[in-house]
């Protein structure tokens, strides 16, 4: 979306630009909420972890990142991807493992990627994203590519020692990084406040000597916004920023986990701050239709449900596939 | 205190690997169990259901997301009383955490010529088959059998999984206890005869062929003796290291021919190992060349049916053993 606009000059969220949010967030949910569905049917094979309940991070940050900026994100990825623009059709036929799919088949869910568009992957090792997009950001300012690299990561992944010497190395190196915790509280079936004494991931930036911000995560503009501001520096040559987003996990770490260590009233509390609900609120307020939203949703649940037709005709990648790729010529 | 007939014959590998547990903690309270959500959540596959309400927090530990922190503390912690069990989950994550076990554990009673005991057991579960992707599928087993110092044992039965994590505990160095997430429901004799760590059992008699191997494989392989038209000796290694390598001679030199088996890489697997030290003593008792039935060296394709190409099976293991035999 809107490349060179720098936070600082754009007025808070106009309609219309929290409009295109929403339908950010409209696909990310639509996609999700299959995904999740068609995992327990047994379409989808592998490891899913859905971001449902997070999509204003994603629609929020991916939104205010420009064409060629680089992402590197993690094992709840999905949304990061379809924010950056990627193929809903050929992350479907991904999911699906066939050799059609965006990696051929051979990522799957937990390796989602597509360079061409910036995404460097989802990953399966925890902490793994936070050095990859540091040395992202690395070859964006060594070889003048102006672009931001955003690494996304959990607050789990703070207490790895990747996380430490990630964001040390763009501090001392002063690399555009934009490094965004999605804060969900929870780390597999651990609560994450009892893993640190530290209360918030933003406050451990200071201790690196670099800036940070906490946002309401299930704010999609206020997301934007933040974001927007944070890129621009990056842009501007003033080093990396610390983003934590407060949000919360919907389903279960993995799809299946029936969340036992998680409290009711949390769970609900939390679900009722739904980032979609928050957002056609306030586009109700500024004159919005119900029926545009509506439509949005629809439209979206539409260009899903032709993906996974799709790629649900599609075949399983030629055996050859195996063995392409494993190095270069 | 309980005895290892609580678990009870034809119970499943993932609770003889809980009893093991349960019975170290038992025994000696220097034993902890340490890992990701090991404790209330009782671990991202269940093994170590129970165990936190049995045991409690100072036993049964759940630790942050910090592999190179909570690894190199067990190492830290074996050295100065304690026994830690500590569990690394996915082995691919072992990536995170190598130097704990590489420099440390594996080197620290050499380099103290002996003053420093470490008697800690890292359990990581392995396999590919899941369509889990290539950096949740990976068998590494030989890297640690290449590093003098540790012990590398994988069992393959359910009795085996209860007693060599019991030998484990027990043992003074550092073991690396590998579990295949493909065996946790397998049923099986929790009674079956108890071999000491270190020592191969002959799964099933045979006279053609005979096959090595560990782990899930044993499985592939003992089904590949069901079909097979030729008669194949199975032998479950249970530990790479110390490898058992007696037993195989014994076997090869009845049958003539050696097959290794295994779900790791076979390019430079421990497969490689076996065949060299074998060629090396019964180079001229031997009919065929020796050969390895492994992974090709591709990372793990997320795509089921391509996994399931790479991987071997019983009917490849059957039709290599019958093309050993037909070739002398
Ligand atoms: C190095 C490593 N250790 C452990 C795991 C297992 N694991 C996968 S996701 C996860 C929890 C991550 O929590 P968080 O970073 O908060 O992300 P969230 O799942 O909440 O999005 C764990 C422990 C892993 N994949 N990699
Ligand atoms: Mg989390």
């Amino acid at each position: 979306m809107s490349t060179n606009e720098t936070a600082a000059g754009s007025a808070s969220g106009t309609a219309t630009e929290e409009f295109d949010l929403f339908a950010t967030m409209a696909l990310i949910r639509a996609f999700e909420t299959r995904v999740s569905e068609l995992y327990r049917d047994s379409e989808i094979p592998g490891f899913v972890h859905t971001s449902l309940g997070q999509e204003a991070v994603a629609a929020g940050v991916g939104s205010a990142l420009a064409d060629g900026d680089y992402v590197a994100t993690t094992h709840r990825g999905h949304g990061h991807c379809l924010a950056r623009g990627m193929d809903v059709e050929a992350m479907m036929a991904e999911l699906f493992a066939r050799g059609e799919g965006i990696c051929h088949g051979k990522g799957g869910s937990m390796h989602i990627a597509d360079p061409a568009k910036g995404v460097l992957g989802a990953n399966a090792i925890v902490g793994a994203s936070l050095p990859l997009g540091v040395g992202a950001a690395l070859s964006s300012k060594l070889l003048g590519q102006g672009r931001v690299s955003a690494a996304f990561f959990g607050e789990g992944a703070v207490n790895q020692g990747a996380f430490h010497e990630a964001v040390n190395l763009a501090a001392i190196w002063d690399l555009p990084a934009l490094l965004v915790c999605e804060n969900n509280i929870y780390a597999e079936f651990s609560d994450s406040r009892r893993m640190t004494r530290v209360p918030g991931v933003a406050d451990r930036a200071a201790t690196y000597g670099i800036e940070s911000e906490t946002v309401d995560g299930n704010d999609v503009l206020a997301v934007n916004e933040l974001a927007l501001a944070a890129a621009a520096r990056c842009r501007e040559g003033a080093g990396p920023f610390l983003i934590e987003a407060e949000t919360y996990r919907w389903h279960g770490h993995y799809e299946g986990d029936a969340q036992p260590y998680k409290p009711e009233h949390e769970a609900t509390a939390w679900r009722e701050r739904d980032p979609l609900v928050v957002s056609r609120t306030r586009l109700l307020g500024t004159g919005v239709a119900a029926e545009q939203l509506d439509e949005i949703e629809n439209q979206a649940s539409t260009r899903v449900e032709a993906s996974i037709e799709r790629a649900r005709q599609l075949p399983p990648p030629e055996l050859e596939e195996a063995y392409a790729d494993v190095y270069g010529e | 205190m309980s005895t290892a007939s609580e678990v009870k014959p034809e119970a499943r590998y993932i609770d003889a690997l809980g009893e093991g547990m349960a019975l170290a903690l038992e025994e000696d309270e220097r034993v902890i169990v340490l890992g990701i959500d090991v404790g209330a959540g009782g671990g991202i596959f269940r093994v170590t259901k129970g165990l936190h309400e049995r045991f409690g927090d100072e036993r049964v530990i759940d630790a942050p997301i910090s592999e190179m922190g909570y690894v190199g503390a067990a190492v830290g912690a074996a050295m100065t009383g304690l026994r830690p069990i500590v569990e690394i989950m996915f082995m691919d994550f072992v990536g995170v955490c190598m130097d704990p076990i590489l420099n440390q554990a594996a080197k620290l009673r050499y380099m103290t010529a002996g003053a420093l005991e470490i008697p800690v057991v890292f359990r990581m579960q392995t396999g590919a088959g899941r369509s889990a992707g290539a950096q949740h599928s990976q068998s590494l087993e030989a890297w640690f059998a290449h590093v003098p110092g540790l012990k590398v044992v994988l069992p393959a039965t359910v009795a085996d999984a209860r007693d060599l994590m019991l030998d484990a505990v027990h043992d003074p160095n550092p073991v690396v206890f590998v579990e295949n997430r493909r065996l946790y429901a397998m049923r099986g004799d929790a009674e079956a005869e108890r071999l000491p760590l270190g020592k191969a059992r002959v799964a099933r008699p045979g006279d053609d062929v005979t096959v090595v191997t560990w782990g899930q494989m044993l499985r592939e392989c003992l089904s590949a003796a069901e079909e097979s038209e030729a008669s194949l000796e199975v032998i479950d290694l249970r530990s790479l290291a110390p490898l058992d390598l007696d037993t195989v001679v014994e076997s090869v030199r009845r049958s003539g021919r050696l097959l290794i088996v295994h779900e790791a890489v076979q390019d430079f697997g421990a497969g490689a190992e076996i065949a060299a030290r074998v060629g090396d003593l019964l180079f001229d008792e031997l009919r065929t060349p020796v050969r390895r039935l492994g992974a090709p060296a591709v990372p793990m394709p997320f795509s089921p049916d391509l996994e399931r190409a790479l991987l071997p099976t019983s009917k490849a293991i059957s039709s290599a053993a019958e093309g050993l035999k037909a070739e002398g």
